[in-house]
């Protein structure tokens, strides 16, 4: 499965700051240590701010602090703020044939298991798996 | 119960407040009721089968129970299962259930940690569930103690 590039944006930057619980980054610190532009990453970091997973901190040392729960957001809260998972077969189509109805169950399988595996996934497992796979 | 939880809060699990231990009798009222909160169903009858096939059941069967101050917090339920569908044995949990007033205070981490040493006493290195795709609070729970998707895919059909 392919997850789109501000999706993945902001899945490592919520995990940055879920790292650094009441620690205050700024955007440049974030982009560099994602090796993108601070420009690109500020749309992802306000639709996060939008989503009320980060708080913005307005100055000249401003920056972006998570005030999620880390035990409760999961990827599939983050995903679904870029993705439409659950929507292969699109809104308002209506299978004719026998073989679309069929492929479309298929697909809609798929995207339960994906929204399943999003949605039990929480920041904090992620950074025990993180952590597990930095050990070796 | 409230100041047993919060000890266990502050201990931890591994804190002496809480005891993990096989199932009784006696546990089987308040197991029903944690049962019957998370699934709608009181099933006595279902729970006095699984403490007749799974309380004393030998060293490959286990129903254990989280207990604190004569309190039942929790209850959980597996066993060994060989060569189902070509697979090694491995241990299953198939049943796992908190008091909501004592999650996140690790109780079902500490019954997973009692299940899995016993799967392990049997020589068995893999432990699995089976767990409804929309039931994410126990999925999570899972997740968050390391497991991840099993190399098989559950299938069924409407024979009704």
């Amino acid at each position: 499965m392919r997850l789109q590039k501000n999706t993945l944006l902001a899945l490592y930057s919520v995990l940055e700051f879920a790292a650094r619980p009441g620690r205050q980054l700024s955007v440049t610190e974030i982009a560099a240590a994602l090796h993108v532009s601070p420009h690109h990453l500020a749309k992802v970091l306000r639709m996060l701010g939008r989503a009320g997973l980060v708080d913005s901190v307005r100055g000249a040392r401003g920056g972006y602090r998570f005030v999620g729960n880390a035990k409760r957001v999961t990827l599939m809260d983050v995903v679904a703020l870029f993705e439409d998972i659950g929507s292969a077969v699109p809104r308002g189509r209506r299978a004719r044939r026998g073989a679309e109805q069929a492929l479309d169950g298929v697909l809609a399988e798929i995207d339960q298991t994906a929204r399943a595996t999003f949605g039990s996934v929480t920041l904090d497992t992620m950074l025990k798996l993180i952590a597990r796979h930095e050990r070796g | 119960m409230r100041q047993e939880i919060a000890a266990i809060r502050r201990r931890g699990a591994a804190g002496r407040a809480l005891r993990v231990r096989a199932a009784a009798s006696a546990d089987l009222p308040q197991v029903i009721k944690i049962d019957q909160r998370a699934t709608g169903l009181a099933k006595p009858e279902y729970w006095a089968g699984i403490l007749r096939r799974y309380g004393r059941g030998g060293v490959r069967r286990r129903f254990l129970v989280a207990e604190a101050g004569g309190d039942i917090l929790g209850y959980i339920v597996g066993e060994v299962r060989d060569w189902e569908f070509g697979s090694p044995p491995c241990g299953w949990v198939f049943g796992l259930g908190v008091r909501p007033q004592a999650r996140e205070a690790g109780v079902a981490t500490a019954m997973l940690k009692a299940i899995t040493a016993a799967f392990r006493r049997q020589g068995v290195a893999t432990v699995r569930t089976l767990i409804a795709r929309d039931n994410r609070l126990v999925l999570s729970f899972f997740r968050s103690q390391g497991m991840m998707a099993a190399p098989v895919i559950p299938l069924e059909k409407d024979i009704g």
